[in-house]
C-alpha cells in the first residue's frame, strides 16, 4: 500500500456522499425505540407546561445535532409547550437563537419572552447545572440580549427545575448529556431526553437502559428518525441516503484494504 | 446585517478554502485556518463579556453586591501567570476551580454513575421471554467480565484470565459499535457541508441546483 | 502562601460542594450557591486568559518573524474584529457579530470537522487490519452497527437493524457500563485526593 495516493479514497468518499444528495434514493427510515422514548416523553408533557432546552453544542457538530433541535422544537411548539433555552457551550447561543426564531417565531407564531426565551450562555459547566437546580434566574439573571429575566413573562413562577416539566438536552460532548445525568437527573430527579453526536451516543446507552434518560437520539440517524415521527422532513432525512452509501463505502474500504493486505502477506510481503 | 447572498458566498468560499486542504496544505487553507482561530477567540471573549461578566459580575457589583469583588479579584489574579515573580498567585483561582469541580465530580460520579449503574445492573436472570432472559444474562455477565479485565491487582491467569478474556471480547464489540457510530458522525458532518454548498448557497443567489 | 492558600481554597470549595448535597439546610445550600456563583465568574476569566495567551504568542510570532508569521495578522485581525463588534454592538440576532459567527466561524468550524470523513475513510482502507479474533469481533460489530443504523441496512436484510439494536443495548451497553463504573471509582478517589490535599499536581512546581 506504500506509494498509494490517499486522495483517490477522498474522491470516492466525496462522490459517494454527493451523488445521493443530487439523486435521492428515498430509502425508508425506521424508528428505533430510543428515539421513540424521547418522542413519547415530550408527547406526555401537558400543554402549556415549560420545558428547559439545553443546547450544548457549537458549529463543529452543527450538521449532525442541529437537525435534532429543529425536530424536537417542532414537536414542543406544536404542542404549545413553553421553551426556556440556554447553552453551556460558548458557541451555542446564536445557533439556539436561529432555531428558536425559525421554528418558534416564524413557523408557529410564538412570541419571544412569552412562549420561548434564549437565556444565552453561561460559563461553569457542572457548576451551572447544579446552580440552575437551585435558581434559574439566579444563574441567568439576564437573557441572551441582556434583558433582565424578571421582565420576561415566560419566567414568571419559574424558580428552578421543579418548575419545568422536563429537560431536552442536545449535546456534542462535554459538558453535555453525561453531566446532565450526573449532576441534574440524579440530584433533582428531572426527566431528561437527550440527543447527541453519534460519537458520544454509545456511551449513553447505559443511561438509557437504567432509565436515567427517557430517550436518546444518536447522530444524524436519530435526528432523521425524530423528523419522521413529527412529520417534518428536514436536512437529516435528506442526508440519510448519502449516509447509507457513505457507510457502505467505508465497509468496502475495510474489506478491500484487508484483501490487498493479506494478498501481499501471502506473496511474501511485510506484516505491518 | 449584510445581504444574504454576500454572507452565503463568504461562507461558501471559506468552506471551499478549508476543503482545499484535502488536495494538499496550501496558503489559502492556512489563511482561512488562521482567520478561523482569530474569529473563534474573539467570539469567545465577546460572549463571555456579554453573557457572563455583565449579568453575573458587573451589574450585581454596581447594584451593591460587594461580595463579588472576591471572585473578580481571583479572576484577575489568573493573569499573574504572565509574570515570573507573581505567577504563584494564579494558583488561588486554580484552587477554586479544581476544588469546585472535584467536589461536584464526587457527587456526580457517585450518585449518577456508580450507584445508579450498579442498581440498573440488578436484572432478573429469568425474565418473561427467552430473548429477554438471554439479553439480561449477556448484560450481567458482560459487566462483570469487563470489570474483571480492569482488575489488575492479580495476574490474569486461570479462571480470572478466562473471565478477563471474555471481558476483552465485550470491550471489542463495544469499540466496534463506537467505531461504527464514529463513522456515522463523520459522514454526517460532510453531508451537512455538501448540502450547504448544493442547496443553501445557490438558494441565496436565487438558483435551485437540486430539489 | 504559595501552596497552603490554594490548598485551603481547594479544600473549602471542594468540601462545600459535597457537604451541601448531604445537608440541604438553607444556610448551607445558600452558602454553596454563593460559592457556585463565584466559580462561574472565575472560570470565565480562564477563557479570557487563554485568548490573551493566543494574542501574546502571535504577537511574539510577528516580532520574531517566526515560521508562517504573516498568518498571525489575519488571526489577530479576526480576533480584534469579533471582540470589538461583540463588545461594542452586542451579540444578538442581526448584528455584525452574529453575521460573522453564522457565515464565517460556523462554516469553517463545520468544514474542519467534516474533513474527518475523508481521513476516517482513508484509515479504514489503509490501517483497519483484521489479524486477530478480537479485531474480527470489532470489525463484525462495526459493520453490523454501520449498516443497521441507516436505511440501506433494512434494504439489505430486514433483521440487520434488530441485531444492531441488540448489540447496542446488550453487549455494547454492558462494556460501556463497566467502563462507567470503573471511571466513577477513579473520579471519586481522585476528587477526594484533591480535596484532602493528597493530589497536588495541579499546583505545578515549586
Amino acid at each position: 500500500m506504500e506509494g498509494f495516493d490517499r486522495r483517490y479514497v477522498f474522491l470516492v468518499i466525496l462522490l459517494v456522499v454527493l451523488i445521493p444528495l443530487i439523486i435521492p434514493l428515498g430509502l425508508p427510515i425506521r424508528v428505533s425505540k430510543e428515539v421513540l422514548g424521547a418522542y413519547d416523553a415530550i408527547d406526555r408533557v401537558p400543554e402549556g407546561s415549560t420545558v428547559y432546552f439545553a443546547c450544548d453544542y457549537d458549529p463543529a457538530t452543527l450538521p449532525e445535532v442541529h437537525p435534532m433541535s429543529y425536530a424536537t422544537l417542532n414537536h414542543l411548539f406544536s404542542r404549545d409547550i413553553k421553551v426556556i433555552g440556554a447553552c453551556l457551550w460558548p458557541g451555542g447561543p446564536p445557533l439556539l437563537e436561529e432555531v428558536l426564531t425559525r421554528v418558534g417565531e416564524e413557523k408557529f407564531g410564538k412570541k419571544y419572552g412569552v412562549d420561548f426565551v434564549n437565556l444565552g450562555y453561561k460559563e461553569g459547566r457542572e457548576v451551572v447545572m447544579v446552580s440552575l437546580g437551585k435558581s434559574i434566574p439566579g444563574t441567568f439573571p439576564a437573557d441572551f440580549y441582556g434583558t433582565p429575566v424578571s421582565e420576561l413573562p415566560i419566567m414568571d413562577g419559574v424558580r428552578n427545575f421543579s418548575d419545568v416539566a422536563m429537560i431536552v438536552n442536545i449535546s456534542a460532548g462535554y459538558p453535555g448529556t453525561k453531566e446532565w445525568v450526573q449532576q441534574v437527573q440524579s440530584r433533582f430527579h428531572v426527566t431528561i431526553a437527550a440527543g447527541c453526536t453519534a460519537v458520544s451516543a454509545p456511551e449513553y446507552y447505559p443511561y438509557y437502559q437504567s432509565g436515567q434518560l427517557v430517550g436518546l437520539l444518536g447522530g444524524l440517524a436519530g435526528a432523521a428518525e425524530y423528523e419522521k415521527l413529527v412529520g417534518v422532513a428536514g436536512t437529516a432525512t435528506r442526508g440519510m441516503d448519502a449516509q447509507s452509501l457513505g457507510h457502505l463505502a467505508i465497509i468496502v474500504f475495510i474489506i478491500v484494504g484487508n484483501v490487498l493486505y493479506f494478498r501481499s502477506v501471502k506473496a511474501g510481503g511485510k506484516r505491518r | 446585517m449584510l445581504p444574504s447572498p454576500v454572507l452565503h458566498t463568504m461562507a461558501a468560499l471559506l468552506t471551499i478554502a478549508i476543503f482545499s486542504f484535502l488536495y494538499r496544505d496550501n496558503p489559502v487553507y492556512k489563511f482561512a485556518e488562521h482567520i478561523f482561530v482569530g474569529i473563534a477567540a474573539g467570539y469567545i471573549v465577546a460572549i463571555e463579556f456579554q453573557n457572563v461578566f455583565l449579568p453575573n459580575l458587573w451589574r450585581p457589583l454596581l447594584a451593591g453586591d460587594y461580595k463579588l469583588v472576591i471572585p473578580f479579584l481571583l479572576g484577575v489574579l489568573m493573569f499573574s501567570r504572565f509574570t515570573v515573580r507573581f505567577n504563584w498567585l494564579s494558583r488561588w483561582a486554580i484552587g477554586l476551580m479544581v476544588g469546585t469541580f472535584s467536589g461536584l465530580a464526587i457527587i456526580g460520579f457517585a450518585q449518577g454513575d456508580l450507584v445508579a449503574q450498579i442498581q440498573a445492573n440488578m436484572l432478573p436472570l429469568k425474565a418473561g421471554s427467552l430473548i429477554d432472559t438471554f439479553t439480561n444474562w449477556v448484560i450481567v455477565v458482560g459487566v462483570l467480565a469487563t470489570l474483571v479485565y480492569f482488575f489488575f491487582s492479580k495476574e490474569h491467569k486461570g479462571a480470572l484470565g478466562a473471565t478477563a478474556k471474555l471481558g476483552i471480547w465485550f470491550l471489542m464489540v463495544s469499540f466496534g459499535a463506537s467505531y461504527g457510530f464514529t463513522v456515522m458522525a463523520r459522514i454526517s458532518l460532510l453531508v451537512g457541508r455538501l448540502l450547504f454548498l448544493l442547496v443553501d448557497w445557490p438558494a441565496s443567489l436565487g438558483i435551485e441546483l437540486i430539489r | 502562601m504559595r501552596r497552603e492558600v490554594p490548598l485551603i481554597i481547594t479544600a473549602i470549595f471542594g468540601s462545600f460542594m459535597v457537604i451541601e448535597y448531604f445537608v440541604p439546610h438553607p444556610s448551607v445550600t445558600g452558602f454553596g450557591e454563593m460559592l457556585q456563583q463565584w466559580a462561574i465568574i472565575v472560570v470565565a476569566f480562564a477563557y479570557v486568559l487563554g485568548v490573551a495567551n493566543i494574542v501574546r504568542i502571535n504577537g511574539e510570532k510577528i516580532s520574531k518573524r517566526s515560521k508562517d508569521w504573516p498568518y498571525a495578522f489575519p488571526l489577530l485581525a479576526g480576533l480584534g474584529f469579533m471582540l470589538t463588534v461583540g463588545v461594542v454592538f452586542g451579540v444578538g440576532n442581526g448584528t455584525l457579530f452574529s453575521d460573522f459567527y453564522l457565515y464565517a466561524y460556523a462554516p469553517m468550524s463545520g468544514t474542519m470537522f467534516s474533513l474527518l470523513a475523508f481521513f476516517i475513510a482513508s484509515a479504514a482502507f489503509r490501517a483497519f487490519r483484521i489479524r486477530t479474533l478480537e479485531a474480527g469481533l470489532l470489525a463484525v460489530a462495526a459493520v453490523i452497527v454501520m449498516l443497521g443504523r441507516v436505511p440501506v441496512g433494512t434494504e439489505i436484510w430486514d433483521k440487520l437493524p434488530v441485531i444492531s439494536d441488540w448489540i447496542m443495548n446488550a453487549p455494547q451497553m454492558a462494556a460501556k457500563r463497566a467502563i462507567l463504573i470503573g471511571a466513577a471509582l477513579g473520579a471519586i478517589s481522585t476528587g477526594l485526593k484533591v480535596i484532602l490535599g493528597i493530589e497536588r499536581n495541579y499546583l505545578g512546581g515549586d
